[in-house]
């Protein structure tokens, strides 16, 4: 038994690579198959990700009993072979993943997975690169699953096909395709001092380089660090976000919601390994100000609510950012849940986009050219005709009563996570992070960074309330040129389940942060991660062994 | 050689650059062409220049000393961005050729600055 699921670590990998590339096998017509397949995939990955959270706590240990499991894939040992390294942290975010792509799906099953595209595969391919990312123990895979997240992020974001998207999906591609330039320069270098891809041990190698071959290690983690930074979509390097993610198709963007959390993993899984990032905290604090700040300034000037989302996406990892920037070990945990109410957040209000787009008599307002987004037709460019996604000539499923008060409801529930207000978890995400940066106040250590963070955080949720009052006002009691929508159970049914799961972190917020408290002193003490994943040797020569 | 190899990825790059801070779509694809060769050539170079010097082992040849051959991770490295750059570079040109079709214009606006 034990012997299985040591091999579930690498299911989250495996299933949708072959769910994915299995789907170019059923025709375009089978949307059912299709959509089953998917469906059986995420479930497997989600169920997989759940046993993986339960397995390296603290309740399981008989499998992995320090909470890091390792697989190597080729079968050869840590340094040489390629490995995958399951903890607390990756647990959580394999877990986020799956049911940010669970509720995407059956979302985009409603209607908006029909014209052309190989929209499931793509799907697919996107969650395999976020829980390779979130799996590898070497850098060069990160930069691999990075590429595949990537690759089926530009699809996706090109679905519909219309001008705006396309001009804002060139930028994106552009913006990444530098960004994985700058990646791989940074993995250049950091091979060619440390002669070492793997994390675990480059940890080692790290603090025994010369000081020359040091200059050049910490130039080569800086660029890998602006590499993190452009794609967890700090200021300056995050205008491609508001527009690219405004424009892309409301569960094209409900995806998304992990893809910049992704860079922030990265930072915070290689700066708690690598020591050596001490100096750059100050720049990662500033950095994660500016990014909240601008986000802030974002919100307050959108007049699209996919826009206005789209900021608060900014907001989010320039809190992120900056507590990661403070260097308070305390504040790990709270930051973590923090990231998880936002992905949730971030899911459910493009999904809501999406629903309320609907309301408009004649399309959006032609006024504001950034924000246009028209339905034409996809692809008129090769002259092909395609249906557009948001004709909704046939119905799918059953359609939902009152429709504009659960709109209405989902708003109020998603304005109250975005600012940070009680009852839903938004509150205690972000008065976790203030009583941590407070405690750590009243221990004596209290820059002045400190209070500009606190200040600033409670600020920037003051003036997200403000900016969302004001869109849902014009959204919702505005009378004139609205028509109800008719919404599908399909659509509707994963938005309240992902309200219902924010409020169920409110109640079982207890064990949920006793979680991440664990995931977060291991993060803090990588010496059992680099001896995990370095005695593999050992241990499998002793499995290997032969029975007397 | 070294020199010679210096220059060549100084070239590539900065003229990458050049290239990707232009307003037209086409140069900003070969600027990412460029960029992306320079980048390979400096992975490559991470692994040492060194001359006669197989990257893969001929255990046939009798002991191996390590000292004949070149370090074979930065080439597997090489080529795995080659391929990854070029798939990405072909993409980049379809979504180029998609924003001159719908828009009629190569700026990477989608509209031309007003003159």
């Amino acid at each position: 038994m034990n012997a299985i699921l040591r091999h579930l670590v690498v299911l989250p990998v495996l299933v949708p690579l072959i769910a994915g590339a299995a789907m170019f096998f059923l025709a375009e017509a089978r949307r059912t198959a299709r959509a089953t397949l998917t469906l059986d995939s995420v479930l497997i990955q989600l169920s997989a990700a759940i046993v993986l959270l339960y397995l390296t706590s603290e309740a399981a240990p008989y499998i992995w009993p320090e909470g890091v499991g390792v697989y190597a894939i080729g079968g050869w040992p840590a340094p040489f072979g390629i490995v995958l390294v399951v903890d607390r942290l990756s647990a959580v975010m394999l877990t986020l993943g799956s049911i940010v792509a669970l509720a995407t799906l059956i979302y985009s099953v409603a209607q908006w997975d029909r014209p052309g595209q190989p929209f499931h595969s793509q799907l697919q391919f996107l969650t395999m690169g976020l829980n390779g990312a979130f799996l590898t123990g070497d850098l060069f895979n990160l930069f691999v699953f990075f590429e595949v997240l990537l690759a089926s992020s530009y699809g996706l974001l090109l679905r519909g096909g219309s001008a705006p998207r396309v001009k804002w999906g060139l930028h994106y591609i552009a913006v990444n395709l530098t960004a994985s330039i700058f990646f791989l320069i940074g993995v250049a270098l950091i091979y060619g001092m440390a002669g070492t891809l793997n994390m675990a041990d480059l940890a080692g190698r790290a603090t025994a380089l010369a000081p020359n071959d040091r200059a050049l290690f910490d130039a080569g983690a800086a660029i890998l660090g602006i590499a993190f930074l452009i794609k967890a979509a700090s200021w300056p390097l995050n205008f491609w976000l508001p527009g690219a993610y405004s424009v892309a198709i409301a569960p094209v963007a409900a995806s998304f919601a992990m893809m910049t959390k992704v860079g922030f993993y990265s930072v915070l899984r290689l700066s708690t390994l690598l020591q050596e990032y001490a100096t750059l905290d100050a720049a990662l604090f500033y950095i994660g100000l500016a990014t909240l700040v601008s986000g802030t300034i974002g919100m307050l000037a959108a007049k699209h609510l996919a826009r206005l989302v789209a900021y608060s996406v900014l907001v989010s990892m320039g809190i992120l950012l900056a507590s990661l920037g403070l260097r308070i070990e305390a504040l790990t945990a709270p930051v973590l849940f923090y990231l998880i109410v936002s992905v949730l957040t971030t899911c459910t209000f493009f999904m809501l986009t999406g629903m309320t787009d609907r309301t408009r008599v004649s399309g959006p307002p032609s006024t504001d050219r950034e924000t246009e987004v028209e339905a034409e037709p996809a692809y008129v460019a090769y002259g092909i005709k395609q249906p557009s996604i948001y004709e909704s000539g046939e119905d799918v499923g059953i359609a939902i009563p009152a429709a504009m008060a659960f709109l209405g409801m989902i708003f109020v529930c998603c304005a109250l996570l975005v600012s940070g207000l009680p009852p839903l978890p938004g509150f205690l995400a972000k008065f976790a992070l203030l009583s941590a940066v407070l405690h750590s106040v009243a221990a004596g250590n209290a820059p002045i960074s400190t209070w500009v963070l606190c200040g600033t955080i409670v600020l920037s949720g003051f003036a997200s309330l403000i900016a969302l009052s004001r869109v849902g006002m014009r959204l919702f009691w505005s009378v004139t040129a609205r028509t109800t929508p008719r919404l599908r159970l399909l659509e509707a049914a994963p938005v309240a389940a992902l309200v219902l799961l924010c409020l169920g972190l409110t109640v079982a917020i207890e064990p949920v942060t006793r979680y991440l408290e664990e995931a977060a002193r291991s993060l803090h003490q990588p010496d059992t991660y680099i001896h995990s994943v370095l005695s593999q040797e050992t241990r499998r020569e002793q499995r290997g062994a032969p029975r007397p | 050689m070294e020199i010679v190899f210096a220059l060549a990825i100084g070239i590539l790059a900065g003229a990458g650059v050049w290239l990707l801070l232009r307003p037209r779509t086409f140069q900003v694809l070969i600027g990412l062409t460029l960029l992306s060769y320079g980048t390979n050539l400096f992975i490559f170079g991470m692994g040492r220049l060194a001359l006669h010097q197989p990257p893969i082992i001929d255990s046939a040849a009798g002991p191996v000393d390590p000292q004949l051959y070149v370090d074979p991770v930065p080439q597997a490295l090489v080529l795995t961005a080659i391929v990854i750059g070029f798939a990405t570079t072909a993409l980049f040109l379809v979504v180029i050729l998609a924003l001159r079709g719908l828009t009629g214009t190569d700026h990477v606006d989608g509209r031309e600055p007003d003159a």
